[in-house]
């Protein structure tokens, strides 16, 4: 179990790492396919946004943290609530707004706060955890502490002014941030290089001298290397690092978009790339586990979600009277 | 028994910094030139000597990100005073404020929290113009979550930045910088003032001025020329706009049976407007006339020395107020 795998790319990661980091992309995976089952029959109150394809890089970035680190995540961010270890019922409640939900309905899918696993939020404003992160490693620096802190934002955000202002202050400050971008090639409906200038996306994150890497963010090895490698760069004080996740979101922008800007080759192209195909087979072929165990452990994270479904589905309501608490403290 | 000093604004609010990040080492100041330049407006003069670069931190001109950052500081343990040179600038600091700020304590069920005070200047009478004169605090307080503070004078603007910098809750602490070298006697240990308290700043029986920040001072200075004539004006200061002390207000009104409130921010949609409906709707039957707003005219602030003065109202059009409402 604990042989290192090398993969295409040159990272290489502990087998039980891979084995773990594996069952939550499996886990993540199978959730978003049952909240995109509620959505479609109604369940689920407002807009909500899958990141299934992107687990890659939810997982293999949170997989370098430790408990006490922090994240901020975007309106894409089941993914990175699960990762950073929220309990999978209570997020579900609070993406169908039940009484139950983690937030007690109030911040559906798009505002989640997990303060008890060091969750700023998933947000719905675009680019609006950037600062979050870093301001909670501005704090960490007060404070004496090597607390890292990882912002996710997608490419979306690359072109709005709170990540170059926040990139610079990080750089000036060497604060404990790393800059994570899931690049899955469309802001909502538009195309990356229809709206981002340059000949270089790293080259964002380098004219404020931060190391910036571009990577494979369909392999959950190589997400993991780089991030292993800023996580430690950021603890041990040297700064900020900015690593940009290629990736692909198989589903719309939200549930019951029907994509009609996307092109069929290249949604088929990008789907054999699944990262959840590349790391089974990495497992097997390692010998790490069967294939047969591999395919137990889908149908476990399927049953997981799958008996969660009904009773989220049908848990309270939130109670009226509860409609002002907690605007103020 | 301990004495009470002399002190003016300025030395009040930079006391009650002293003060809270002594008492508290979360306490941090963050903002543009407040670290060894001691402040703009020497409003932070000391602190960076005390207290060093990792707790009094010079940002770049870079508002909303260094602002969303004191938000994100906030969440995960201090309690930053963030500084907004110009009240005109928290413009950009907007969605952080409103969509971040407000709304985390909220969105998490109350298990998030953002202690913070948004500190900024604002004012009329400097020549600054349309981009350098505005006080916003009417947009902050149309958004739940905020808390929204006004001092008047030096004491109040001491111990509301103590009770801001204690509170849990995002505080905008809006501070008149032609009130800066106005003084008061303040008594030792410069007292907290609570959030949510109004003041009576002078009693009387014939009708009451409620009235904002430095609109105060202009009360005061009508009600002195209307005492002449004998005329006994009742001055309330609400100190906090957002929570508003309701029932000092109506309950001043319910005694005096007339009401003026002044504001020197634009009218349209002002806060003006939100007390004299509060009156309205909690104290109609006790009225004897209508209630009466006065505040700045709706346009830009103008930088002319002959035309800046006529955007806000003064002693004069408080006066001429008073003397309409009770003829």
């Amino acid at each position: 179990m604990n042989k290192a795998l090398k993969n295409a790319g040159g990272a290489s990661v502990d087998g039980r790492l891979l084995l773990s980091m594996h069952r939550t992309m499996l886990r993540i995976r199978h959730f978003e396919e049952t909240i995109r089952r509620l959505a479609a029959s109604g369940a689920v109150p407002g807009l909500v946004h899958l990141c299934a394809g992107q687990e890659a890089t939810n997982v293999g970035i949170i997989a370098a943290l430790e408990d006490r680190d922090f994240i901020a995540s975007h309106h894409r961010g089941h993914g990175h609530c699960i990762a950073k270890g929220a309990p999978v019922e209570g997020l579900m409640a609070e993406i169908l707004g039940k009484a139950s939900g983690m937030c007690g309905g109030r911040s559906g899918s798009m505002h989640v706060i997990d303060m008890e696993r060091g969750n700023l939020g998933t947000n719905g404003i675009v680019g609006g955890g950037i600062p979050l992160a870093a301001g909670a490693a501005l704090a960490a620096r007060a404070r004496g502490s090597d607390d890292v802190c990882v912002c996710f934002f997608g490419d979306g955000a690359l072109n709005q002014g709170l990540l170059h202002e926040c990139m610079n202050m990080a750089a000036i400050w060497k604060l404990a941030v790393v800059f994570v971008c899931e690049n899955n090639g469309y802001g909502e409906f538009t195309a990356i290089d229809d709206v981002t200038a340059g000949p270089s996306l790293p080259g964002r994150g380098e004219v404020f001298g931060i190391p910036s890497e571009m990577i494979d963010g369909m392999d959950v090895q190589a997400v993991y290397a780089a991030a292993r490698k800023a996580v430690d760069y950021a603890r041990a004080g040297h700064g900020p690092s900015f690593i940009i996740c290629n990736t692909w979101r198989f589903g719309g922008h939200h549930v019951g978009d029907k994509q009609e800007y996307k092109d069929d080759e290249e949604t088929r192209a990008w789907r054999l790339r699944d990262p959840l195909l590349r790391s089974a087979k990495a497992l097997s072929a390692a010998g790490i586990v069967s294939e047969e165990a591999i395919a137990q452990m889908e149908q476990d994270a399927i049953s997981e979600m799958a008996a969660l479904a009904d009773g989220v589905r049908n848990g309270s309501e939130p109670a009226a009277q509860t409609l002002l608490e907690h605007v103020y403290g | 028994m301990d004495e009470s000093r002399l002190m003016n604004f300025r030395d009040a609010v930079l006391e009650a910094l002293f003060l809270e990040m002594r008492a508290d080492p979360n306490v941090i100041l963050v903002g543009e030139d407040v670290g060894a330049a001691g402040g703009v407006f020497k409003q932070t003069q000391g602190l960076f000597d005390e207290f060093g670069d990792r707790r009094v931190i010079d940002t770049p001109i870079s508002e909303p990100g260094a602002f969303g950052m004191a938000i994100g500081a906030a969440m995960s343990g201090m309690r930053p005073v963030f500084e907004v040179m110009f009240g005109d600038f928290m413009t950009l600091c907007m969605d952080q404020l409103v969509n971040q700020a407000a709304k985390v304590r909220y969105m998490s069920n109350g298990a998030a929290r953002v202690p913070l005070v948004l500190r900024t200047t604002m004012g009329t009478g400097a020549n600054l113009g349309p981009q350098h004169s505005q006080g916003f605090y009417a947009w902050a307080a149309h958004t739940p979550g905020l808390k929204v503070v006004i001092p008047s004078n030096a004491a109040d603007a001491g111990g509301l930045m103590r009770a801001a910098i204690r509170d849990d809750d995002p505080v905008l602490f809006f501070e008149d910088r032609l009130l800066y070298n106005s003084s008061c006697e303040i008594a030792s240990g410069l007292p907290i003032v609570p959030i949510g308290s109004a003041r009576i700043v002078r009693e009387g029986r014939d009708v009451t001025i409620i009235a904002i920040g430095r609109m105060v001072a202009f009360a005061q200075e009508a009600a002195d020329r209307l005492a002449k004539d004998g005329v006994d004006v009742e001055i309330v200061d609400p100190r906090t706009i957002l929570p508003l002390d309701e029932a000092t207000i109506v309950g001043s009104v319910k005694k005096t049976h007339r009401a003026i409130v002044v504001d020197g921010a634009p009218r349209a949609y002002g806060v003006t407007g939100e007390i004299a409906a509060t009156i309205m709707e909690q104290a109609f039957d006790w009225l004897d006339a209508p209630v009466m707003r006065i505040a700045a005219v709706n346009a830009p602030v103008p930088v002319s020395r002959s035309l800046e003065p006529l955007v806000r109202p003064d002693a004069n059009t408080i006066e001429n107020a008073v003397r309409a409402a009770i003829a």
